[in-house]
């Protein structure tokens, strides 16, 4: 595939970084298709949870980034809500929304529509899902999706229908949806630092730890099986890992040392790589899953921190390192061997996080900012191009890729206290998905 | 009051009184004359009304410490009224005594008037202060170690982004040595904790690591000025807890420090 990168630094700095890389149309699907979105109605107990399904339906598909929303003030009067409700209108009429051209021409211009209509049955939230092909000339092969979907007469009920149905379009277009998939993350709101987990869309808010003391930077192993955090509850910052499903602690031993802190865990669900200050200065060891068969991957009068494993290679390594001065971003190979500094020297840089595919690398960077104003940004680790998602002054840290490769998580301050947000891998559908306490470090996992 | 002094204030009334309507007669007494004769004669024979006499009047001891008393003593005679000043004031004995406590040197004056006349007298009591009590050594009572580390101990301030000891670091180190020991001597079986913090400008997980670094610096110096490994211990806090969290520099360099903690 030709790439139309950025010819240099300079030239970038010039233009300001909201020009998009190819590498960023790449994973955020290119030329989207449009789609129409219209509410859909619901009959009986149905009704009243219509408002909280059309909101979910509607996010779900504009964050995915695979679709371009029409706009809904464009929309026509009529929308039909089963495939009989559409007529052939006469020869040289007018179209309405009861015609496939009432959508595809403009001022909706639409390539795609959803409707149908929800129903209280036997005490179950009932969805009448279609999805449309409104370019087809009739109806014959217009239909792409006709389906039933259930869930409970409440929120969560109308909610989860409406995941399911996103996902079912989604999947028609190649994208893995993020539903079902989980960020975990630290929260302040019990009072101290402590890791909770959420739905992708900002739901079902769980905490997860309750040590009643610093509980933070989390992390999560590659399958999802086990999450890892940095806590105090010994008095000394140290590594505890729980089992993700039944959230019982799982055995590691910790490095006699003031320091043992940000595991990374390697996808071969082996091994594991830390940081501690076993040797006088936070260096980068590796270990087995229960913390034994220690190797020391890094040695120096420097920090070195956050190691992250490649989840598709296993074989490098992405580190923050204090060694040439001001934190930066380096790679080395699993075994500790071939350590080449990866950012420019600029600024400080921190929080790097592997894309699922191991080809590229979301980091924070205060690149142009004074420091502790970072923003995110991605970099194609073949060729070393970035690009800067943020561009807000305030901190911007802890990037996430999503399982599906194409959303973000992150932490801001932009509102003032350091909430989570997600958005597309080229910065737009940007989402505030907390407000409760202070939270901050996301960890998205599947 | 007892019969016997109702008696005798009636019998001081009635001289007053007698007194009072005999005033041209002072000084030129007549003997008695017969009853028969004299029939302008008083009934009663005239007192004699002579000047009161003070015949002693005296504190004893006439010098005492404050808080002490000193008594004081008189013995009058031909008085009706007998007075004395300060702090006394009426006495209706004619010899008697009380005892005062005076606050300060005091010269009590007695006062005795009569039928003929006043007499004054006065005593001196001299009041000094009591010599200081003896200093006594308060008991000593062991402070609180972590109180006494918090109190005594200065913070050591770092370099953005730096975890060496700097000039300044190196004098507060010293100076914190040096009561250090003295109190570690003190209290044999507590440990120092060195707490390393950062400000918030840089990742929370790098600001571990320099915290860390920053902790083990102020250790590192504090054993090349003596002190034994084995009584201190570090501890990173990172930019997990600042003392302030404004976005100056002047709170930035606060919450670039190695903190000193007895817990």
């Amino acid at each position: 595939m030709k790439k139309k990168l950025l010819i240099t630094l300079g030239v970038c700095a010039l233009v300001g970084w909201a020009q998009e890389s190819d590498f960023v149309g790449k994973l955020t699907g290119g030329v989207r298709p449009v789609i129409a979105v219209p509410d859909l109605r619901g009959s009986g107990g149905a009704q009243a949870l219509m408002s909280v399904f059309n909101s979910t339906l509607y996010a779900d598909l504009e964050t995915s980034g695979s679709f371009k929303m029409a706009p809904k003030s464009n929309y026509p009067i009529q929308v039909p809500q089963r495939p009989q409700d559409f007529q052939k209108p006469a020869e040289n009429a007018q179209p309405t929304g009861l015609w496939l051209t009432g959508w595809a021409n403009p001022p909706v211009s639409a390539n795609y529509l959803t409707f149908g209509y929800a129903a209280e049955s036997n005490g179950q939230f009932v969805l009448y899902g279609w999805l449309y092909n409104v370019k087809q000339p009739d109806l014959t092969n217009a239909q792409m999706i006709g389906k039933t979907y259930l869930g409970s007469l409440n929120d969560v009920g109308a909610r989860k229908v409406a995941h399911e149905f996103a996902a079912d379009i989604l999947k028609l277009f190649g994208v893995e949806g993020l539903y079902g998939s989980k960020i975990f993350f630290v929260s302040t709101r019990s009072g101290t630092k402590e890791i909770w987990s959420m739905d992708y869309d900002g739901q079902n808010e769980k905490q997860v730890t309750v040590y009643k003391t610093i509980t933070t930077m989390p992390s999560v192993a590659p399958d999802g099986s086990r999450l890892a955090f940095t806590s105090y509850l010994s008095g000394l910052p140290q590594i505890i890992v729980h089992s993700a499903e039944t959230n019982r602690i799982l055995p590691f031993f910790n490095q006699q040392a003031s320091m043992n802190s940000n595991l990374s865990f390697a996808p071969d669900g082996k091994r594991v790589i830390y940081s501690s200050s076993v040797g006088g200065y936070p260096n980068l060891y590796g270990a087995d899953l229960n913390g034994g068969n220690i190797k020391r991957l890094t040695s120096g009068r420097f920090i070195d921190v956050e190691a992250k494993i490649n989840p598709k290679t296993g074989s490098d390594v992405m580190f923050i390192s204090g060694r040439g001065g001001p934190q930066q971003l380096y790679r080395m190979s699993i075994e500790g061997t071939d350590v080449e500094r990866m950012s420019t020297g600029e600024g400080q840089v921190s929080n790097p996080s592997w894309h699922p595919n191991g080809a590229y690398v979301a980091f924070s960077w205060t690149m142009g900012f004074q420091p502790g104003n970072f923003n995110v940004f991605i970099m194609d680790v073949a060729d070393r191009k970035f690009v800067q998602l943020t561009h807000g002054a305030g901190r911007n840290e802890n990037p996430s890729w999503a399982p599906d490769g194409r959303h973000i998580a992150f932490a801001s301050n932009r509102s003032g206290r350091m909430q989570i947000y997600s958005m597309l891998a080229d910065g737009t559908q940007v989402r505030q998905l907390t407000s409760a306490g202070r939270n901050e470090m996301p960890v998205w996992s599947k | 009051m007892n019969r016997k002094s109702l008696g005798l204030i009636a019998l001081t009334l009635s001289l007053v009184l007698t007194g009072a309507g005999c005033k041209k007669k002072i000084g030129a007494v007549a003997p008695p004359a017969p009853p028969h004769k004299v029939e302008i004669a008083p009934k009663v024979e005239a007192p004699k009304l002579s000047r009161p006499t003070i015949s002693s009047f005296t504190a004893e001891p006439s010098a005492i410490e404050k808080g002490n008393s000193s008594t004081l003593k008189w013995s009058v005679k031909d008085a009706t009224k007998v007075t004395i000043t300060p702090g006394v004031g009426e006495v209706t004995a004619m010899d008697g005594s009380r005892a005062v406590f005076p606050g300060s040197t005091t010269t009590y004056r007695l006062v005795a008037e009569g039928a003929g006349g006043t007499a004054e007298s006065s005593a001196t009591v001299t009041v000094s202060d009591p010599p200081p009590p003896p200093v006594v050594a308060p008991a000593k009572v062991k402070e609180d170690f972590t109180t006494l580390v918090s109190r005594e101990l200065a913070d050591v301030t770092f370099d953005y982004d730096k975890s060496d000891i700097n000039e300044n670091g190196r004098s507060v180190l010293t100076r914190n040595s040096d009561k250090l020991k003295a109190i570690l001597a003190d209290y044999p079986s507590n440990m120092l904790t060195i707490e390393g913090h950062c400000d918030e400008r840089g990742s929370a997980e790098y600001n571990l690591g320099l915290g860390d670094r920053r902790a083990l610096a102020a250790k590192d110096f504090l054993q090349q000025l003596g002190l034994g490994a084995d009584r201190l211990r570090t501890v990173s806090y990172g930019k997990e807890r600042p003392q302030c969290t404004d976005a100056t520099e002047d709170c930035y360099q606060k919450n670039r420090r190695a903190h000193f903690s007895g817990n």
